[in-house]
Formats: C-alpha cells, structure tokens, sequence
C-alpha cells in the first residue's frame, strides 16, 4: 500500500485461499455452465486481504502479461471493484479470460510469499471477480469505461488469426492508436478460446464480451478470412505497415496406429469444435452433430485432453475413460482440471496406450486394443519414458475415441510463403527477442512460434510482438 | 455482413439443383478451378464444403451449384436472390494442377457435372483436347450441359435410363474413349462410388487420373482432421492436401463408410426442417 496517511488495512491472516463456490460433480455432468461459480464481493474481500503487499511484488514477475497486482488487490480488498478492474485492464485487456484459463499456479501464484507456508492469495480468481464484476456493470460509468486510445498514428497493423495471441497483440496496438485488422479464418473470433475452451470453463458470452471490448475500441474484425487462401501473407503485407501471426498450431496429431480412420475416431480439434463452435451438444436444435456413442476413450492428459473428456462425460455416455501413456506425476494437464475430471466420474487408465482400434463393418469403432506400460530411464525432456510392457495387450469396449495428443504448426499459411524461414519442426523461425520474422515488419508469437503452450503464455507473446511492432512502426527497426 | 445471392437458377426441380451466383469477391479473386469454400447458411448452422463453380474476378462472383440432400443443403436451396448467405469463406484446397497434357477426359455424374464445367474450361484454355463425359440418372438432372459444350471439344452424355444420349454408364463411354484414342490425363467428379469406378475403368490404360473427394469437413484448414482419407495408405487431410487425388490411390471404400457416419442424425435434422415447414395442420410445424 502507498504510503500516502491511508490507515493500514489489517491483513487477514487465513491460510487457505477463500473457498471458490462450484456446482456440484453430480449437478454440472448434466450441464454446459461454468463449474467454478465465482466469488461474491465479500469472498474477493476477505481473499484481497490476504495479500501481504509485498514492496518485490514477485507474484508480477510471475505474471506473463506483467499485471500490477499488488495494486488491483489493494483496492479489491477496499471494495474498489472498478479501480481493481483498471488496473489490472491497464496491462491485460482480456481479464476474464486470463482470470479462467490462466495456470495461474504456476506464474502468478507460484510466486506468491504466502505460498511459500501456506496456500497463495487465490490471484486468478480475483481477476475474473472483478472482470465479471465490470460485465456485470457495464451500464455503470465504471463499468462502461473503456481505455483511452492514443492519438490516431496512421499506421496499419493486420493481425492474423484471432486467439489468445492476436488478440493480446491488437489490444496492445489499438491502445498505441494504430488502425488494427484482425483476419480470422473461421465464423466466430476467438481461435481456441472459441472452439476449443469448454463453455464450462470459459461461458461464450463472456469470450464473445471481452472480444466485444476489443472492437469497441476500434479492432476490426475480418471472418472467414483464411490468410494463405484467401490473401496470402505476402499480399497482406503489401497492404498493411506490420503484420502479426498468431495463427496457433492448429493441425492435430494422430497416433499412427491402425483403426485411426475409423468412425468415432475424433481429433480433439474436431470433437471440442464440433460441440464448442458449432454447438452439437444443442443438436438437433443446430445443425452439427457429434457421436460420444456408449463408451468414450480419451487418449492423452493435457488439458484439452481433459476438456475432451469432461465435455463428453456432458453428452452423457455410459463411460469416459482417459488413457494416458505414462504415471499421474507426468500428466500436464493443471491441477485443477484433473481434479475436475475425477470429480465427474471420469475413469484414467495410465501407463497404457492404445495401439489397435477395430471397427465393425460399417467403418464404426466397436473396440481399443490397450497395452501397459512402465517408466524408463529420463528421455530428453525428463520426464521418464514410457515403455511397452510385452504381452500385455487387452481389448476395451468403445464406440468413440478422441485423439488428445497436441497439435503441429497448421502449415496452410506457411506454405505459400517461400521467403518466410520456418524451424525444423515447421513453425514460425523469429528472432527471440523481436519476435520478428525473417520478412520484415512480419512478427510471430503463440503456438506457431513454440509448437504448442498455454494460453498466457501466448498472450505474453501477443504482448512481446506488440512491443516489437511499436519499435518497428516507430523507428524502421524492431530490434533495440 | 453476410454473402448476398445475386442470382439464383433452379436447374433441376427434384432433387432440387441450384445455380447460385453469390457476392463473394475475395474467394473470386483468388479461386481457381478444383477449389471449394465453406459455408454456413445462417445460425445456428453447420459448415459444409461446396466445390467453386465459376469464378468472377472482374465482377466479385463466386457460384456454386448446391442440390437439396439435407437441412443444409434444404436451407441454401431455399434461399432467394437478395438474401445472404451467412458465412463464405474460401478458396480452399488445392487448385487442380492444370497443364497441357494433350487429350483430358473429365468425366462428371449429377452434380458433378457443375465442376466438370470449370475443370474442361481451365484445361481447354491450357491447350488441351478435352473430351467431357456427362452422366445424369435421367435427362432432367442433367445440368449445365451448354456450359460444357462450350469448353470441351468433344461431350458424349449418358443416362442411366437412355432418356437422353446414350443409354450407360459414365464409364462405358469413357471406357470406349480410352480404346480409341490416348488418354493423357482424366479427371473426375461426382458420387463416391462413380469416382471409384472411373478410377477402375483408366487404370489399366495407365491413365493418371484426379478424382476431387467431398469428405465430411468441419473447418476445412486443416485444423480439425474430420475430412481425413486413405491415400495410397497414407492418411491425408483432404482439405489442404486435396481434395483432389490420385484415384489410382484412393480408399474409396473407407471414404463411403465414412460419409455415411452421420446419416442417422443427418436425417432426423432434415426431417425436422421439413417438418416446420410443413402446412400440412397435423404435423407440429406450419408457419
Ligand atoms: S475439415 Fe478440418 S481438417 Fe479438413
């Protein structure tokens, strides 16, 4: 707190995070809203409290996106949900977002002191308090009050792709007074936070406002643009001073093995898209279907795996089992999410990977051929290698499976740029600290730069890429 | 904010067969012969892929041809000229790899036929001989065969009744061409099992042939996997990596099985659709 005469606040001393409010396992598997139900202003209160204020703020250094949270707190705890708001929109336009997806056990509240004996203040949660609380508000002046744009530069930014880190970017250059076009290839913005977040997890509404705020202050959208086909990048770049990529790795991996084709088998691209952006869990009240069958196997343990299996446990087949190839200490999905999918019934099978999938004869996956495994030695990124265990395949019953194993770079914009230099693994080559690309003006951050990361962590890069721009639309050059 | 029709032709009554020429100037600017969008009639709709009939780079139209085979398909084809189209995004796929060859066969069935159309017409400006084999089950679902009069030198129709040029099958005629004279490359569009046939009837003439597939798509840019066939025993997103393929190749059984997934629920959607509209007083609909 500033030393500015202000009384100081009592700090609440409890050690556990203010209990979040959740709909019940039984309750939600029969529903599409949001799980964690959000904390009442006396809950964000009495959390806000907590915080010890710390002068180092090591919770900031956590934070991608470089949130002041020392302050936002220090005024939630005084009731000042506006100004806890502000602040925290001063460095991160989509708080609502961040404040439900962010693995804010890791960044922020990683850092937290109080950690250290005890449990964090809950950061992530307040953030989506006072996000929800402005929503909720917006017909209140503070509610309503949108960031103050500078002056109009006159320069021309496209931002291609529109997921967590092209919005990051075009809310950062908007916001410097650039004209910013976003290029979205599908029917709704968003990229993943649309097709592949749950609505349990992330409500549309919610996405479909925050985004709204971005237009608000003079983004504008382009849908059903597909950079590579429908303009290339070349052309784009003609037409605009920089260009931003933040397309994502949105081309799904399978695993290789024989059955793959066969119906049921889902990527979970196509089964989170089917029921997230198209609303196939409405069906036939809209027009896509999806087919969880009886008996679901989800293969994999990140959290779109779980987002998989917790979203067909809600399509209500009689089983959901999630197979994942090594132990529970390996599983990367947060915390929380593996919780979640627990709490719903939903049943892991580690150390087994499928290797067979059999269908009848209509092309219909009728089974999963399952093999054991063990932990090996470290392999290169650590974690113990998963081996085979001879002879000890079995067969499970499953009419659905859906295929959670991570995306590679979608290569449809890429490829027709011959001068754009990829890495080996086919993402976007870009200087670390630029984050610009081997074409001048055209930077790149997110999952088609790293291969596959977390939403913050691609909002960070959105925001590092803007940084970027700003040199590069400032002085020719985007290097320091 | 939608893609308005800007002119609508009902070429067949039933089956309904549209000709829609739609208000879409990026795709036409960009497409290309073989290449197809994406689009959502209105919401809360599904995404469903359409081969690109022509395009207008001078005037911004894109058309396609749509016949009626489901809710979507029901939903389109009742559109009128003046209204939009909701969503249109495109050109998608691959262009079809258009070259002087010498002698191009480009054999289509049923609405098919609406893509033959653009195909004979690149390859006919490209220099080569184009001989098109049109086949429709009766004369009155035959479409667009002046269009394609005007781009091939040769056109030989086929009905599987004989209402109307020969009595037969697409491949009998091709068959025959391919005994008459060199073949240097065919093409071919229409019902899976046709396509699979075609690709039968050229490959003991080793005559390399593209057969343009139609999976279930959902995104169509690769990012979703729904549109995945079996080519040469190597799995292929048909939305980037085609949707044209080497027929000699293809696993048109798997590609069948896998367009038929969805049948159940595809009906009872169209079924209701139907039903909404009907004026009939016993059903629940009526407007
Ligand atoms: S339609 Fe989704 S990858 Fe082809």
């Amino acid at each position: 707190m500033a030393d500015d005469g202000k009384k100081r606040r009592p700090i609440n001393r409890q050690d556990h995070k203010t209990p979040m409010p959740e709909q019940a396992p039984e309750a939600r598997i029969l529903n599409y809203k949001e799980v964690p139900l959000g904390y009442t202003p006396e809950m964000a209160m009495n959390e806000a409290t907590r915080c010890l204020q710390c002068k180092k703020a090591p919770c900031r250094t956590g934070c991608p996106v470089d949130i002041d949270i020392p302050a936002a707190l220090d005024l939630i705890a005084e009731g000042d949900f506006a100004g806890g708001y502000r602040k925290m929109r001063e460095t991160n336009f989509l708080p609502a977002i961040c404040g439900r997806v962010c693995p804010q056990e890791d960044q922020c509240e990683s850092m937290c002191v109080l950690g250290k004996k005890n449990e964090p203040v809950a950061i992530g949660r307040l953030e989506r308090f006072v996000a929800d609380w402005a929503m909720q508000h917006e017909d209140s002046e503070a509610g309503a009050e949108m960031p103050v744009c500078k002056p109009a530069t006159g320069k021309k930014v496209a931002v291609i792709g529109s997921g967590p880190a092209s919005l990051t970017a075009a809310s950062d250059l908007v916001q410097l007074g650039h004209e910013v076009h976003v290029f979205e290839a599908l029917h709704k913005p968003g990229g993943v936070l649309f097709y592949g977040i749950p609505e349990f997890r992330l409500p549309k509404a919610t996405l479909v406002k925050e985004i709204d705020g971005l237009a608000k202050i003079g983004v504008t959208f382009h849908m059903n643009y597909v950079v590579g086909a429908t303009e290339t990048l070349s052309e784009l770049r003609e037409r605009f001073d920089a260009v931003f990529i933040g397309t994502g790795a949105g081309l799904p991996w399978f695993l290789g093995i024989p059955g793959e084709n066969l119906n049921g088998v889902y990527s979970s691209n196509e089964f989170l898209t089917r029921v997230n952006l198209m609303g196939a869990y409405k069906f036939p009240e809209s027009d896509t279907p999806v087919k969880p069958g009886s008996r679901v196997v989800v293969v994999g343990a990140g959290n779109t795996a779980m987002d998989s299996a917790r979203t067909a446990k809600r399509l209500q087949p009689e089983h959901v089992t999630l197979v994942y190839r090594r132990s529970r200490a390996e599983m990367p999905a947060r915390v929380e999410e593996i919780h979640h999918a627990e709490e719903e019934g939903i049943e892991f099978k580690l150390l087994h990977t499928p290797v067979e999938i059999f269908g009848d004869e209509k092309g219909n996956v009728t089974s999963v051929k399952l093999q054991k495994m063990e932990l090996g030695e470290p392999d290169a990124s650590g974690r113990r290698r998963p081996l085979p265990i001879e002879g000890s395949e079995f067969v499970v019953e499953a009419d659905c499976v859906v295929v959670a194993l991570g995306n590679g770079p979608n290569p449809l914009l890429t490829r027709v740029e011959p001068e754009l230099e990829l890495s080996r693994r086919g993402t976007i080559a870009v200087d670390e600290e630029t984050l610009e690309s081997s074409m001048k003006g055209v930077f790149a951050g997110g999952d088609i730069v790293t291969g596959g990361a977390t939403v913050i962590l691609a909002m960070g890069a959105g925001r590092q890429a803007a940084r970027s721009i700003q040199r590069y639309l400032t002085t020719g050059s985007a290097a320091f | 904010m939608g893609y308005r029709i800007l002119k609508k032709r009902v070429l067949v009554a039933d089956p309904k067969t549209v000709y829609f020429e739609v208000d879409a100037a990026a795709v036409a600017a960009k497409a290309k012969a073989g290449q197809f969008i994406i689009l959502r009639v209105s919401e809360p709709g599904e995404r469903i892929p359409l081969t690109i009939a022509q395009a207008r780079p001078d005037d911004g139209v894109t058309t396609i041809v749509v016949q009626e085979v489901g809710k979507t398909t029901h939903d389109l084809c009742n559109l009128e000229e003046g209204q939009e189209i909701l969503d249109f995004a495109g050109p998608l796929g691959q262009p079809t790899h258009i070259e002087k060859r010498g002698t191009v066969c480009c054999v289509g069935g049923g609405i098919g036929n609406a893509v033959v159309w653009p195909q004979a017409k690149a390859f006919h400006e490209a220099g080569n001989k184009v001989i098109s084999i049109i086949g429709a089950r009766t004369k009155g679902l035959l479409i667009l065969e002046e269009e394609i009069r005007a781009a091939s030198d040769e056109v030989i129709v086929t009905t599987d009744d004989g209402s109307y040029g020969r009595k037969g099958l697409v491949t009998d005629a091709l068959k025959e061409v391919c005994e008459r004279e060199t073949v240097d490359e065919c093409i071919t569009i229409g019902p899976v099992i046709m396509m699979k046939f075609v690709a039968a009837t050229t490959k003991p003439f080793q005559v390399p042939t593209q057969v343009s597939l139609n999976p279930i798509m959902v995104d169509g840019t690769g990012m979703c996997g729904a549109c995945r066939v079996t080519v040469g025993g190597q799995t292929k997103f048909a939305c980037v990596d085609g949707p044209e393929f080497d027929g000699h190749q293809v696993d048109f059984d798997e590609l069948m099985k896998r367009l038929a997934y969805y049948r159940d629920l595809e009906k009872i959607s169209y079924d209701r659709a139907l039903e909404r509209e009907c004026r009939c007083g016993k059903c629940e609909g009526g407007e």
